[in-house]
């Protein structure tokens, strides 16, 4: 049985796009049959980050409108055969989505992958709702920021209430997944620490992502941080989240600023 | 739809229409066909009354007078037929409804009669008081005008809570709290950690920036005296 996720956030430019983008490849590498769908219909990126922006012939919405057939908007990673991308389309908008549609072929990329990676828009509108629509689990994506981690709590309360399995019911199975997690400006106290962000969004911890220029780099070559610097400590981070979400048990790393030679040298000023 | 026959004189206009008829398709043995209507009926009695019905003979071979008996046993059970088709114009009298030809299949929304109301029982007293087991999140909005709300949790920054009588909440206050707003000026509002944006009783309110910063992250109340909103440590 597929498990259907979605990575959303609210605020806009936190890191959704890299983290589908990350945990998709590294749950392929972990041997699952993933797909990673993009719903920000008219504003795509997922191509962009996945390295298949020359590939994309048929999108979400043309299979959602019935004008094209699953497999032909399907495309298949370079570097990992059991990774797929389902594109979004840049000329539409999120209007063009429509309920029915996207339940039919999220039911239909079910009987095929293990995972549907949903990588949400931003905000709280239509293309927000119907990527988490039909969601078994949520990855909330969520910055060391007050603002970033008030819009996680709205999006919270939204998958509570606007999914088919909480109008059943029944509970999407929420993860907070921290990005941009800087530890020298958490040292310094300039940023919410991680037990503040705990505390307000009483959810779950799947992983810290520190901030990393590794993170950027990935993302201008066209390559999940997972396969493209797989020593990196965002990728590590990554990978240990996506073990989590197979529902393997691993302690929590929190980043910690590495300190140099001169540094141990040099530590403090005198006053 | 609507067809216009040439007027030849402007006196008559005649004018086609299409209209949804149900279509009965009788089986032999004809009786045992009409006690299936007959428990039809007794499910739910009035289901064909003021319904167009249409019988379609095409697959049985009745006798002039076999179809005259057909239509009067429904009409004994008040089903009255609109028209005949599926069957040789022939074999219909002239007291008996018309001959139709042409019908479309379509599909018919059932709508059920409504039940015989069920006696009802006592209204129950309304709840005085809701319990949220779960933490309210930025952007709910809760509103209880018929008394306390109790949150087992946090209140979101960004969340409201809107009650007739007072309001606590075991957790972080981080949004609006607004309580008594019926006018009830003797409603509290109580929580364990104090981080709200905006407390208010009986439309008297302070904002965050008013309430003192020596309370904030501690267990506090507020309690309207005269027209003047105090808060205090709980402990």
């Amino acid at each position: 049985m597929a498990k259907v996720l979605v990575v959303t956030s609210g605020k806009g430019g936190v890191g959704k796009t890299t983290t589908t983008a990350a945990l998709g490849a590294a749950l392929a590498q972990g041997g699952q049959n993933v797909v990673v769908v993009d719903f920000d219909v008219g504003l795509r990126n997922l191509d962009l980050v996945m390295g298949a922006e020359r590939r994309v012939v048929f999108d979400l919405i043309n299979v959602v409108q019935g004008v094209a057939k699953l497999p032909q908007a399907l495309i298949r990673d370079k570097r990992l055969e059991n990774l797929w991308l389902l594109p979004a389309s840049q000329t539409r908008d999120k209007d063009a989505l429509t309920d029915e549609g996207v339940g039919r072929v999220i039911a239909e990329l079910s009987t095929r992958f293990d995972w549907i990676l949903c990588d949400s828009p931003a905000g709280i509108e239509r293309g927000a709702t119907l990527a988490m629509r039909y969601a078994d689990e949520a990855v909330i994506v969520t910055n060391p920021e007050v603002s970033s981690v008030r819009d996680s709590d709205r999006i919270i309360g939204m998958l509570d209430s606007k999914t088919v399995k909480a109008e059943k019911g029944e509970q999407v199975k929420k993860h907070i997944l921290i990005t941009r997690y800087d530890p020298m400006r958490a040292a310094r106290g300039e940023m919410l620490t991680i037990d503040d962000i705990l505390e307000i969004l009483a959810t779950p911890l799947l992983g810290i992502i520190p901030e990393s220029q590794d993170v950027l780099k990935a993302s201008n070559v066209g390559s999940p941080v997972t396969l493209n610097n797989a020593d990196s400590a965002p990728a590590r981070a990554y990978v240990d989240a996506s073990r989590r979400l197979m529902g393997e048990e691993l302690a929590m790393v929190v980043p910690v600023e590495r300190k140099g030679f001169m540094d141990r040298l040099l530590g403090r000023r005198a006053a | 739809m609507d067809v216009r026959a040439d007027p030849t004189r402007q006196l008559v206009r005649l004018r086609g229409r299409s209209y949804v008829a149900f279509v009965f398709s009788p089986a032999v043995p004809i009786v045992d066909w009409l006690s299936e209507i007959d428990a039809t009926l007794a499910r739910s009695p009035g289901y064909f009354v003021g319904k167009p019905i249409v019988l379609d003979l095409a697959a049985v071979d009745l006798s002039g007078p076999a179809i005259a008996h057909l239509v009067g046993s429904l009409n004994d059970r008040n089903i009255r037929v609109l028209g005949i088709e599926g069957v040789e114009e022939s074999r219909l009298a002239a007291n008996m409804p018309p001959l139709l030809t042409g019908g479309r299949a379509c599909v018919i929304t059932r709508s059920e009669p409504v039940k015989a109301e069920e006696p009802k029982e006592e209204p129950r007293p309304k709840p005085t008081s809701l319990l949220l087991e779960s933490p309210v999140r930025s952007g709910q909005s809760i509103v209880f005008t018929d008394g306390d709300v109790t949150v087992l949790g946090s209140v979101g920054s960004g969340a409201e809570i809107v009650a007739g009588g007072s309001i606590h909440v075991y957790g972080t206050l981080r949004g609006r709290a607004m309580a008594g707003v019926n006018g009830n000026s003797s409603a509290r509002i109580y929580c364990q950690k104090i981080e709200a944006e905006l407390l208010a009783i009986d439309g008297y309110y302070q904002t965050a920036e008013e309430i003192d910063v020596s309370l904030r992250n501690r267990p506090a109340q507020a309690w309207l005296q005269g027209d003047t909103m105090k808060i205090t440590p709980l402990n």
